[in-house]
């Protein structure tokens, strides 16, 4: 059978919520969380998720043999990273030192504990956790019926800074202003959880249905 | 900016939603499923089941109704209720939870929060904890076990420091002084804690109107605030909630 959208699954993390609203916005599709390479190179489109630490999510690819596959799909095929599978595109991450798959050029950083604090002077708390309003820097089709400035579920300590910022298609503020979305070619990835973010969340994800990976 | 959360928390015991005050006199409030799409509909940004089923025959239960609720519900969904194992953090994950709340089985067993933390990552991980004033040091808050019946001789703010460097990723303090009272959040307790750790903490216990949330959040210094008792009882919708919230200023997601 056809495989028509693969999650991959490295073992980090629940991909069920994943996998389940994906479900619910195309039910006619066949959408296969696997951890099997020939599934991914199969795949019309793939989902990139992750949850956890990233030093962790990269020994796990590793183990299960999934780089490879993640980077040629990165390079073909309408790709969705999401959370850690957005921060594991770039080249290297703070949290643990750890090296990415350095598939877009860039880095990923803590949030830094000395700017943490609003304009009233209140503690804001790290992990960045709930809803934050997500501004659109430019057009993509991804973007279809989904308002500027809407808002949608994060759950992170970390956050990725291209060294190229034609590729953001997205910010968010906390206090500064931080890159939550980027889009390159075949590849869009958001740092928040489209899967947990209600409505806009399912937009975004049906849009990934629709997509076919240009812009 | 961030918004901050309101959160409606579900107690569950049998498949049922149930509603009382202090675990006594439960009545049966309805079907899981309806109740969590409900306040799904009315805006609520996370949803919390607490288990309280207290054969350990019927646990599974929970695991069907969080099925049930995930292929639903696109919002972060929190599970507590006797969590005793990381095989028990693993199951609820699994069947759709995205954080698990640990409460006296963290302080049977600390080292239940760092190894559920370590393998599913802090972001999953809730410590509740309940507290109580001390009466003859009120500046000091004291844990309690069993809805408030069993003293542990642990101080609430150590005790929340030492969850979160164990890799708790989240806090959800209740004041057992004010559950059941609607008279107010402890927001001394939530200040305290909020003050004393980086990551977010939920107030609860207490809240009777729209006015106390705003409190917890402006006096308490909480990110979220949770309540079952206004929600379940039709007094408030969620939605009116947070207009009320931002009407005096607070940052919602409307």
């Amino acid at each position: 059978m056809k495989i028509d959208i693969a999650v991959v699954d490295y073992g980090m993390g629940n991909l069920r919520s994943v996998s389940k609203a994906l479900e619910h916005v195309a039910p006619h599709l066949n959408i296969v969380v696997t951890d099997q390479a020939e599934q991914i190179h199969a795949a019309d489109k793939v989902v990139f998720p992750g949850q956890g630490a990233m030093p962790d999510c990269m020994r796990e690819l590793e183990l299960r043999q999934l780089k490879q596959a993640v980077i040629q799909a990165s390079k073909q095929k309408p790709f969705l990273g999401i959370c850690i599978g957005l921060q594991l595109l770039f080249e290297h991450s703070q949290e643990g030192d750890a090296q990415g798959l350095a598939i877009l050029p860039g880095q990923v950083k803590k949030f830094p504990a000395a700017r943490m604090h609003d304009a009233a002077g209140n503690k804001l708390k790290v992990p960045h956790m709930g809803w934050n309003q997500v501004y659109q820097t430019r057009q993509h089709p991804m973007w279809q019926d989904i308002e500027d400035g809407e808002r949608f579920y994060y759950v992170h300590s970390y956050y990725v800074e291209p060294q190229q910022t034609s590729i953001i298609a997205g910010v968010s503020e906390y206090p500064d202003k931080f890159t939550s979305v980027i889009a390159c070619e075949n590849i869009f990835a958001v740092q928040f959880h489209p899967e947990k973010s209600q409505h806009a969340g399912l937009q975004l994800l049906k849009n990934f249905v629709a997509w076919d990976g240009t812009i | 900016m961030l918004a901050k959360r309101i959160i409606p928390c579900l107690d569950v015991t049998n498949g049922r939603v149930v509603k009382g005050v202090n675990f006594l006199e439960l009545k049966d409030a309805g079907d899981p499923v309806e109740i969590a799409k409900r306040y799904d509909d009315q805006g609520a940004d996370e949803l919390t089941f607490l288990d309280i089923t207290a054969s350990s025959d019927n646990r599974d239960l929970i695991l069907h109704i969080i099925e049930d609720v995930a292929s639903q519900v696109f919002i972060p969904l929190t599970v507590g209720g006797g969590v005793r194992s990381v095989e028990d953090v693993r199951r609820l994950l699994n069947a759709g939870a995205d954080k698990v709340s640990i409460n006296t089985s963290a302080i049977l067993n600390p080292q239940l929060v760092a190894d559920a933390a370590n393998r599913y990552g802090s972001q999953c991980i809730v410590v509740a904890i309940d507290a109580k004033r001390v009466q003859s040091n009120p500046n000091r808050w004291e844990v309690f076990t069993h809805g408030g019946r069993n003293p542990t001789g642990l101080d609430a703010i150590q005790w929340a420091e030492k969850m979160v460097a164990l890799g708790a990723g989240e806090l959800l303090v209740t004041s057992m002084d004010r559950d059941g009272t609607k008279i107010g959040f402890d927001n001394e307790l939530n200040r305290a804690i909020s003050n004393s750790v980086d990551v977010p903490i939920i107030a609860s216990g207490g809240v009777g109107n729209l006015q106390h949330l705003v409190d917890g959040v402006e006096q308490g210094g909480a990110d979220a605030v949770l309540a079952a008792s206004i929600f379940h009882y039709g007094e408030f919708t969620v939605k009116q909630a947070k207009q009320f919230m931002s009407q005096q200023g607070i940052e919602v997601r409307l």
